[in-house]
């Protein structure tokens, strides 16, 4: 048998996985989609004493249009999601972001809050969450709290939530209105986590760009939002040059990539500002 | 580690097991079950090898616990074939050499399954999205392809 032993619990509702959490405290791990978490423990990489899986509480799988937002419950998949008209008339950004997820078998298991709660900074969702400035709903011991996407991710594979708590909801604002948008990321092969990748959001008057926001992920220890570029772009002509001098900028300004036996720091440097250039020229072309 | 009652239906038949609650649900099929045909290639979810079809879509079962699927339905590669006759997915990889050593076959045919009950006359991409996640290591894809689009012309109606 592949993962060392374990006790565990499938509970049933919210509440129930809440006292599960509290009772075991560090010791046990929160099982959801299960295809990050079951090929760690397949490995031993993790050992966890108690496994708590969630895939039967009924109460967090469910999309919900809520005034301009999406309301998507943590243990949704992403296969409904990407299936969901809601999903795609709504944010078209998230559904191509789902897109990019592993493949058909993945998302068929995996889940929209299982992804954002792993907090792999190379994973798609937790810097689609970052750009569009969503709010994570979380349950625990004392109640519920809501924490923004950009207090979220704290480093590599670690949140703000804190022991006892699990991700309830995740609430993706819509696009403003007119609002071009653009997912861009570079694997080696169809499916794979990104070197590096980036997502823009661009809304225009006329010629000239009334918002940018840029997130990019794969290049640090969290999903990342870059103010300097969005500042230089807001309010500026839009124009070829500009997008090429914001991407140049963005390579410069990358702190730390990581160096691993996929890319070198320098290459995902470079690409971090090929794929925020790409991403702007996409995201404009789609402004209305 | 005390184990637990799993009861869940492959192909129609019910099965029960009592496993620990660590077994992957490729090992219940295979080791508790005697269905030696999903196959188990990488162990970490990669390679598509030992996929089937859990409640109508398809899922690695070597990174699903057993215990996960108590209650489901799952369909497995012995499901294909009926009273002696192969499945359109099957005689399509015959004819057109869909395979060579047949190691990667099972988890093929059953993401195959899956896309074609959803789309009967799918395009280049939706196959190649659909088959993104298995790998063959004879070098296969064309062939495979082939055997795709001849198994959609077999199956429509």
């Amino acid at each position: 048998m592949k993962p060392a032993p374990f006790d565990y619990y499938a509970p049933a509702s919210v509440a129930e996985t809440v006292a599960l959490l509290q009772q075991h405290g560090n010791e046990a791990k929160l099982l959801a989609g299960g295809q990050s978490l079951v090929p760690l423990l397949n490995m031993r990489l993790a050992r966890p004493g108690v496994v708590v899986d969630i895939n039967r509480v009924e109460e967090l799988k469910y999309i919900r249009a809520d005034g301009d937002s999406l309301a998507i419950g943590a243990m949704t998949n992403q296969r409904s999601a990407e299936q969901s008209e809601l999903v795609r008339e709504r944010n078209p950004l998230l559904y191509a972001a789902i897109r990019l997820i592993g493949h058909p078998q993945i998302r068929n298991r995996g889940t929209i809050g299982g992804s954002i709660a792993h907090a792999d900074p190379a994973a798609e969702l937790p810097a689609l969450v970052v750009v569009l400035d969503a709010e994570m709903r979380i349950a625990g011991p004392h109640g519920e709290r809501t924490v923004a996407a950009r207090d979220f991710f704290v480093t590599y594979l670690t949140t703000a939530l804190a022991e006892g708590e699990l991700l309830t909801e995740v609430r993706f604002p819509s696009l403003p209105a007119g609002a071009g948008w653009s997912i861009q990321e570079m694997t080696r092969r169809h499916g794979d986590f990104a070197l590096a990748g980036a997502i823009a959001t661009l809304t225009l008057s006329g010629d000239t760009i009334s918002e940018a926001r840029i997130a990019l992920f794969g290049v640090g220890a969290t999903p990342v939002r870059l103010p300097d570029a969005e500042a230089r772009l807001a309010g500026a002509r839009l124009e070829q040059a500009l997008l090429a001098e914001v991407g140049r900028a963005v390579s410069t300004s990358i702190d730390e990539p990581l160096t691993d036996i996929h890319a070198t720091a320098e290459y995902r440097r470079n690409l971090a500002g090929v794929l925020t250039e790409r991403a702007l020229i996409e995201a404009a072309a789609r402004a209305a | 580690m005390p184990s637990r009652d799993v009861r869940l239906s492959v192909n129609g038949v019910s099965y029960e097991a009592s496993v620990e609650p660590r077994m992957t649900l490729v090992d219940m099929l295979r080791h508790e079950l005697g269905l030696t045909g999903t196959h188990v290639g990488c162990e970490h979810g990669v390679c598509g090898a030992c996929t089937v079809l859990m409640d109508g879509r398809a899922v690695r079962t070597c990174i699903m616990l057993a215990v996960q699927a108590d209650g489901a339905e799952l369909m497995t590669v012995e499901g294909l074939a009926k009273d002696g006759e192969l499945h359109p997915i099957q005689q399509a990889f015959m004819e057109e050499r869909g395979l060579q050593c047949g190691f990667c076959t099972p988890g093929f045919m059953m993401s195959i399954h899956e896309l074609l009950k959803a789309t009967p006359d799918p395009t280049e991409e939706e196959v190649k999205d659909a088959l993104g996640g298995a790998i063959c290591r004879c070098t296969g894809y064309e062939a495979i392809l082939k055997s795709v689009r001849s198994a959609a012309k077999k199956m429509r109606p």
